[in-house]
Formats: C-alpha cells, structure tokens, sequence
C-alpha cells in the first residue's frame, strides 16, 4: 500500500467511532425516537448554520466574543507573567504577592460575574475584567513555578558573568520557565472561553453566549445548537492553535 | 534558640499574614472614605456583619447544602462513569479505540455553552443541574483515570499475569492502587468544579442556593449581599480544598509522595 492510502486508512480508522456517534445523533431524529426539537438533526444544523452565516448575524457576535475573550487573556498574560516572573526574582515582591494568590487562586471566579457587572456594566469591559481575573491567577502561578525552578548553577554562572536583573530575567528566567508558562496558558484559554460564555449567557446584549441564550429564550433550538456548535468549534480550534504554537516555541528545547 | 531568633521565627509566621491584612484594611478604608458609593463597594466590616446575620439566621446552610448537594450528586455519579470508563480505556484496545478519539475532541470544547441544552432537556431543576455537573466533572477524572492505567509499570502486569492473576486481581491488587494517585487527582480537580458548575447553574437556571442567593441579592441591588455570598462561596471553596488535600494525605498514606511531603 501506498503512504498516502496508509494514512487515509490510520484517519479513517481512527476517527470512525465519531463517524458512529454522529450517525446515532442523526438516526434518533429521523426515527422519531427523540423529538427534533430536542434535538435537531446535523442536516437542520447545517442549514442554520449557512443562514446564520450569511445573513452576518453570527459574525458580529462572534467578533464580540472574540474581542473580549483574547483582550482579557491577552492582558492576563501580560501581566501574569510580569508578576509571576518578578515575585520569582524579588523576594519582598514575593513577601506581598504570594499570600494574596494563595487566599485568591482557590475562589471560583465565576462568582464575580454580578459584581463585575455591578463595576463594570453589562458591555465588554465587565467580560474583558471579568476573564482577566479569571486567567491572570494561572499564568502567575505558571510563571512564578516555572522562573522558581531555574538551575541554581545557571543563575550563578549569569551572575559571575556580570548579567544584571533585567537581563536575567530576560535571557535567563522568562526562556527556562516557558514550558509552565505555556501551561498556565493552556488553562488560561480554556478558562477564558468558560468564564466568558458564563457572563454572557448570564447577562449582555451581544456576543456568541448572549445568542445562545436568546435562541434558548424564543425557542429556536435548531439555531442554538447551531451556535453552540460554533463556540464549541471555536474553544477547539483554539487550543489546537495553542498546541502549535506550544511546538514551534519549545522546539529550541528539544 | 536565643531571643532575638525566637522573635523573628515568630515574626515569619506571620509575614504570610501581613499582606492580606493590608489589603483588607484598605479595603475597610477605601470604602469608608468614600470615593466611591457604597453600592459599588460596601465596607468589608458591613460585608462580614451581613455574613454574620447569614451564619446566624441559619438560611446560609440550608442554601450552601442545596448547592453542596448538588455538587457532590453530581460529582458522584460522574466520578461512578468516568473512573471505570477510563480505566477500561487504559486496558482494553476496543474502549480505547473507540473513546480516545472522542474525549480528545471534546475536551478542549468550553462545556457551559453546553447548559442551554441540557434546560431543554431536563428543565430547570435538579436534574439539569445535577447533569450539568457530570458533564463537566467527567472530563478531569477520565483523563486522570487513562493516565494513571496507561502509567502502571508493565513490569509488574507482567509479573503478576505469569504468577497466575486473573484480570480481577490485576485490577484490584496492581492497577487500581497504581493508578490512585492520579485518580486522586482527577478528583481533586473535579470536586471545586462540581462547586463552580453548581453555582453557574443557579446562576442560568435559577432557583435556590448559594448562586441563587447571590443573584437574588443583586437582582434587589443589595450589593453587601452580593459580597457576603462571594465571601462564603470563596470560604467554602478553601475548606473544601483543604479537606480534600488532608483526605488525599490519609488516603496515600503508604504512597512514597506522602512521606515526601510530610518528611
């Protein structure tokens, strides 16, 4: 056998109990053994899905769900990773911070959604606060254990070279903490996209989640489903973006 | 030990301390001073009076059980489906097959998009509750229960199959302890969750309990009650995860990591 129908053959091989599972799903509507309004078949899915598309009305509010998801991580990385990598080389910064993580990083952030809107109003910068809380906590710990556990020998040997702070920081601690770094992102991302769909289910007026819930509202099941389809699409296709660039990044590290 | 020494082990006992009582004075100050409404943030002694009158009306524990009950159901039933699964996943080719690819799709998905359906499904009660809690406990314990199978030193499978095992005792005498501090862990991660999903879900779904309370409170613009549930979801949560951590202990007693930490 050829290479190329070797793999066709491993993929189909590999990914047919998904093709299984979506027979079923289609099979149980059309045999009337559950209600099509419970749950809509693909077919019906997809077609929501082209009007949804077309008409532009998702595309709007996915822009919006975007836009606060990747503003407020792209934040909560900035400056968990300043803060996670400064309470590893300072230690007052680290007398001050360290408790304050500890008391925090336990707590559900989801409960904060009432009082970032009581702060922030029911627009983006509730959401935006909302998921940098959420994800900040993870990539300060990421960093902080990462930059913690840098060879001594390293550090020592930059330090007798005459390397000052900044560029230990730079050169030394940032590139050897990276592997936990990118851990804390890959929880940050996931908990990014929860904490926003959460909020905006919650309360708001625009975004994929405040879709959801209004289709759940008025009755179109078809149209919800075919939204949480997306988001769902959206969650994944982020982290398979997330595990690319996690290999282009450590592939100095062999 | 002389003197001095004493004070200053004494004094580093209480640096952990020291920059969380700061930070909650500023906040007893900052909203004593003023500069913004009460509304927006009442003073922590306001918030931990509400929590008092809450501990002492005795309705904290009738809703803070309500939520727990759910939770734990939840977690359960789901801990009941996911260890087994994945230990079976672990074991045989054909759950392997069929299940790898499935939960490796699924699990990156950000599952709350998912409770819209479930209040078609199952309504707005428990049920949906309790199954929105399954959903999302599952993932962490699968995942922990095929890692720790799948880590199990084929050595010893090995060993124990020529002195006779029967797949039952492998099970039971080989991968089962092997496994459990990964399972352990699954669960340690699937047991705040259950929390989390349980408050969300009030939150969505409305109803009673420690999420209902607290969007009750800020339906009715009551912010101080608003901040006494987060302090009591937030004290939950920590005596939670603290007991969790002490079960572990008591549970792994006989495992090397525990010595390690105690020692």
């Amino acid at each position: 056998m050829n290479i190329g129908l070797q793999r066709i053959h491993t993929f189909a091989v590999k990914y047919f109990p998904l093709v299984i599972l979506i027979a079923i799903w289609e099979l149980l509507p059309a045999l009337g053994i559950v209600s099509p309004d419970i749950l809509p078949s693909i077919l019906a899915i997809a077609v929501a899905l082209i009007d949804l598309f077309a008409s532009g009305t998702i595309l709007e509010h996915m822009r919006v769900s975007l836009f606060r998801a990747f503003t407020g991580l792209g934040l909560a990385m900035v400056f968990g990773i300043t803060a996670g990598v400064t309470m590893a080389w300072f230690m007052p910064v680290r007398i001050v911070l360290n408790p304050l993580i500890q008391m925090f990083y336990p707590m559900p952030k989801s409960a904060l959604i009432p009082v970032v809107i009581i702060w922030f109003g029911i627009g983006d910068a509730s959401k935006i606060v909302l998921v940098f809380l959420g994800c900040m906590l993870p990539m300060v710990v990421g960093t902080f254990n990462g930059a913690r556990g840098v060879d001594r020998e390293t550090i020592w040997s930059a330090r007798s070279m005459g390397t000052g702070d900044f560029e230990m920081i730079w050169r030394i601690l940032l590139p050897s903490a990276m592997p936990e770094i990118l851990n804390g992102a890959r929880t940050a991302l996931a908990l990014c996209f929860a904490l926003l769909v959460s909020a905006e289910l919650l309360i708001s007026r625009h975004g994929l989640g405040f879709l959801i819930g209004n289709y759940n509202e008025i009755g179109d099941n078809t149209r919800m489903f075919a939204v949480i389809l997306i988001f769902a699409l959206i969650g994944y296709g982020a982290d398979r973006l997330y595990l690319l660039l996690r290999g282009r990044t450590l592939a100095w590290m062999g | 030990m002389d003197g001095v020494g004493k004070l200053k082990a004494i004094g580093r006992r209480f640096i952990p301390f020291a920059s969380i009582l700061v930070f909650l004075t500023v906040w007893e100050l900052f909203a004593r001073a003023g500069v913004v409404i009460p509304y927006l943030l009442p003073a922590l002694s306001t918030v931990l009076a509400h929590v008092y009158a809450d501990i002492m009306g005795g309705d904290l524990f009738r809703q803070l059980g309500l939520t727990f009950y759910r939770a734990m159901t939840g977690f359960f039933i789901g801990a009941v489906i996911a260890i087994p699964l994945g230990i079976m996943i672990g074991r045989f080719r054909f759950f392997r097959w069929f299940f790898d690819p499935v939960i490796s799709i699924t699990n990156p998905v950000p599952k709350v998009a998912f409770l819209p359906i479930f209040m078609i499904w199952f309504g707005l009660g428990d049920v949906s509750k309790i199954a929105s809690v399954i959903l999302l406990v599952f993932y962490p314990m699968v995942i922990a229960a095929i890692g720790g199978t799948l880590s199990v030193d084929k050595q010893l499978i090995w060993s124990a199959r020529s002195l006779g095992a029967s797949e039952r005792d492998l099970l039971r005498q080989i991968i089962l302890p092997a496994a459990l501090p990964q399972i352990i862990t699954g669960m340690q991660i699937a047991v705040p969750l259950a929390l989390i999903v349980s408050i969300v879900a009030e939150f969505l779904m409305g109803g009673e309990g420690i999420g209902g309370k607290l969007l009750f409170a800020q339906r009715r613009i009551n912010s101080p009650g608003v901040f006494a549930s987060i302090v009591e979801i937030a004290l939950a949560g920590a005596i939670l995860i603290k007991s969790l951590e002490y079960m572990r202990r008591r549970l792994l007693v006989w495992h090397p990591e525990t010595k390690l930490t105690t020692a």
